[in-house]
């Protein structure tokens, strides 16, 4: 395949990926500021803008930290370059440019989200539709995932799609882990208060998480454990852990393909040996957030050498 | 406009108000249909076309704007009988087309035989010096032809425009029999209607009989695309998925050890034939418009060394403007010894003064074309015009006559469309799609039909408020 397609698939599921989180996380900070007072909520606002590295931006641009300010800046500001509307385009651009590398089924379930979120939001969301509007960008994210699965030749291509969106969703996860943790450090010490489960359960609902971590630990809420879980847990589909894995797996199957091992195999290999000698306790004890930091920093390298060895850019 | 209602002939219902053969079948079956069911359908229809993208990007509108071009439900019906002869008078056309094409790159013998001028020539940007002496692979110029036929009466097509450079819209042909099928599959269960799905096929076909020489084992096909924001971009993707080749931009080209190479994820691999949906203008930088970033630096050296066939060749364009066109008729005689079979269109070349003296005198009757204008951009329709318009023209005709041809406006033929009155008739014309390679010339039955969906209106262009339908030749 063309290295431009492999850019362009790889990409693609790369932002659809990345927006599908951005709706997850603004759903963790609006359910979260649901039961909070407003002082408090500001704060939490400014967090969910923060972990996605807009807080910047806004700053500049809008400054005022209130629910449908932050939301309409996430969701639909065309000037956000990071918004979900740009990323939803973003996919859908690129999925134009690869039509030929996937399937009608993927192409139209893209398009149509495409047209159903554009649909959505062309106008201002309020707190009444904030949650159809999530509910709906999480749906149509699923679609694609579902039309992937059940149409798509498994292949290269399917290799390429699959790399970006664990490499995606590892980095996504990483930094909510980053900051929450730092956000809620201070509170460490009042574990099993009902303020910190809240936090806690947020950051956990932000990734998917609080059904199965539920399910795991009946009853325990505590950071350690939940870094643990979201690091740690093969078992669970957005942990640092199950990413690199299925991300090795789809290396190792383009290497049966192509019938060699290039760079990004080896950093793959040595990023995944150090998390699995990682005990939850030595990382903490190491800094969360220092670990985080190199492993947010390896991914980007393995990202970059998939780019390279793959020729994804002239 | 109306210029002449007695004359228009209608497809579908003879002078005296009946249903001519060719409709009958399909008749029968439409008033057995349910009219709330069918403009469901017709409903259902236009959502499948905005779900699979099969849009076009309007120029001069804001960047990224997709449009659909309407899908009108009611086929346009062409018997074997009527197919037969207008195919035979096609393929004359298009073997001419290829033949003057190698004449005017070698021996010029249509200029020495004084049927020709030579300015014709020597002043059209089209003609490219590259060319002369040198055969493409396979002896074919024209890869794909799209010939863009009028009807005005019931044995009479007449060709409005040759386009030998890179003709599209065989998607929506395809697309519309798709749709058509989804939505009325016991319609082509009762009717025999000729297939049209293979194209594709034929098309990947057609290319690897004119492989280059370079080629090893199985041509390797490829389609040059200028991107995403081209207007047919669906097109160029649609087509090269068909065909199970790769759709490349100019950024995924370059020369390796002599050949046009592609950049894949496992390094670079030569391609055979590339089906170019880029101008000639832009095709190499290094030869053409320097500034060109949708082209391949040095691909007419490797082009004229035996390295890759393009589709279509280079300078094909000579072939089909406007003051060429008047000529057809004569080239027809000239390279197959035969009378044509199909018409031309009368045409005035505005260059030659007693023409222009008639044009500016008719002006307020005719149709006025630039020479090598396309897409309905840039041409005044006399009857339709205001008087502003009109003055306009006149100053531009005296200014540059040789940029325009006139021609009569045209009594196109009409077919119904369906609307909520019921059926309605509205203009038509007919693009065929023609492949040529070294095996033959071989034409899709049927082709894309392009409806004026407004009113009396002669303009069928998409560009210009158009729509499309799908076109059936039926079975012996």
């Amino acid at each position: 395949m063309l290295g431009r397609s492999a850019n362009g698939v790889f990409w693609m599921f790369r932002y659809l990926e990345r927006a599908e989180n951005t709706a997850r996380l603004l759903e963790a900070g609006f359910q979260l500021a649901l039961t909070r007072g407003a002082s408090v909520a500001t704060e939490e606002w400014r967090s969910v803008l923060v972990t996605i590295g807009q807080d910047p931006d806004f700053a500049e641009k809008i400054g005022e930290y209130s629910g449908p300010a932050v939301t309409n800046f996430i969701l639909r500001d065309r000037e956000n370059p990071g918004s979900v509307m740009n990323m939803i385009e973003n996919a859908r651009t690129n999925a134009r440019a690869v039509r030929t590398a996937i399937t009608r089924e993927v192409w139209e379930a893209t398009n149509e989200g495409w047209m159903t979120l554009k649909d959505m939001l062309a106008r201002p969301i309020g707190e009444k539709n904030l949650g159809d509007v999530l509910a709906a960008i999480r749906q149509q994210a699923t679609l694609v995932r579902g039309a992937m699965e059940g149409t798509m030749l498994r292949n290269e291509i399917f290799n390429f799609a699959r790399m970006g969106t664990y490499i995606e969703r590892s980095d996504n996860t990483a930094r909510i882990l980053d900051v929450k943790y730092y956000v809620l450090l201070p509170s460490i010490s009042l574990v099993g208060s009902s303020l910190d489960n809240a936090q806690w359960e947020a950051v956990l609902r932000s990734v998917a998480g609080i059904r199965a971590y539920r399910w795991l630990n009946a009853g325990r809420m505590d950071a350690r454990s939940i870094a643990e879980f979201l690091i740690l847990d093969g078992r669970f589909p957005r942990s640092l852990a199950f990413c690199g894995g299925k991300l090795r797996s789809n290396l190792a199957s383009l290497a049966r393909e192509y019938g060699e091992e290039t760079p990004a195999h080896a950093l793959a290999r040595e990023a995944g040996v150090r998390l699995h000698q990682s005990s939850i306790d030595e990382i903490i004890e190491q800094g969360l957030h220092e670990f985080i930091t190199e492993f947010i920093g390896e991914t980007l390298k393995i990202a970059d050498a998939i780019a390279e060895d793959y020729r994804f850019t002239a | 406009m109306n210029g002449a209602t007695s004359e228009i002939f209608d497809e579908m219902l003879d002078e005296h108000g009946q249903v001519r053969p060719a409709y009958r079948g399909y008749l029968s079956w439409l008033d057995e249909q349910d009219e709330s069911w069918l403009r469901k359908q017709g409903a259902k229809a236009e959502s499948v076309f905005r779900r699979t993208g099969i849009t076009f990007n309007v120029y001069g509108e804001a960047a990224g704007e997709e449009r659909l071009i309407p899908f009108d439900m009611i086929p346009r019906i062409i018997t074997a009988t009527e197919w037969r002869k207008l195919s035979r008078g096609i393929e004359q056309r298009v073997q001419a087309l290829n033949a003057f094409l190698h004449d005017v790159y070698h021996r010029q013998e249509i200029v020495r035989a004084g049927i020709l001028p030579e300015y014709l020539l020597r002043d059209n940007d089209a003609f490219l010096q590259q060319m002369i002496g040198f055969s493409p692979p396979g002896g074919v110029y024209t890869h794909i032809v799209g010939i863009d036929l009028v009807r005005t009466g019931p044995d009479e097509f007449m060709v409005l425009e040759d386009n030998a450079r890179t003709p599209s819209g065989v998607s929506y042909m395809l697309e519309n029999r798709e749709t058509m099928m989804a939505m009325f599959p016991e319609l082509f269960s009762r009717m025999a209607v000729r297939p049209v799905q293979n194209y594709p096929r034929r098309l990947a076909r057609s290319l690897s009989a004119c492989a280059p020489a370079a080629t090893k084992d199985r041509p390797i096909l490829a389609v040059l695309t200028p991107g995403i924001y081209n207007s047919a971009y669906f097109e160029h993707a649609f087509l090269a998925d068909q065909m199970g080749a790769e759709l490349v931009e100019a950024s995924d080209l370059r020369i390796v050890e002599g050949r046009i190479a592609m950049r894949t994820t496992r390094g670079f691999q030569p391609i055979d034939v590339l089906y170019r949906r880029v101008d000639d203008e832009f095709l190499d930088p290094l030869t053409f418009n320097p500034d060109s970033l949708l082209g391949v630096p040095g691909i007419m050296d490797i082009y004229r060394s035996g390295g890759i066939t393009i589709a279509n060749a280079p300078g094909t364009g000579v072939a089909d403007d406007k003051a060429i066109y008047s000529f057809m008729p004569d080239i027809v005689r000239f390279y197959t010894g035969e009378q044509p079979i199909l018409k031309n269109v009368p045409t005035w070349r505005c260059s030659e003064p007693d023409a222009l003296a008639h044009v500016l005198d008719h002006l307020d009757e005719l149709v006025v074309k630039e020479v090598h204008g396309s897409g309905g951009y840039g041409m005044l329709i006399g009857p339709a015009a205001s008087k502003k318009e009109l003055a306009r023209f006149t100053k531009k005709l005296r200014a540059k006559p040789e940029n325009y041809i006139a021609q009569p406006t045209l009594s196109l033929s009409t077919v119904p469309i369906y609307t909520k009155a019921g059926l309605a008739p509205r203009h038509v014309d007919l693009r065929p799609f023609v492949l040529v390679s070294p095996n033959g010339i071989d034409i899709t039955p049927g082709g894309l039909t392009r409806v004026a969906l407004r009113k009396g209106s002669l303009v069928v262009n998409s560009s210009q408020g158009g729509g499309t339908k799908d076109s059936w030749v039926l079975e012996d």
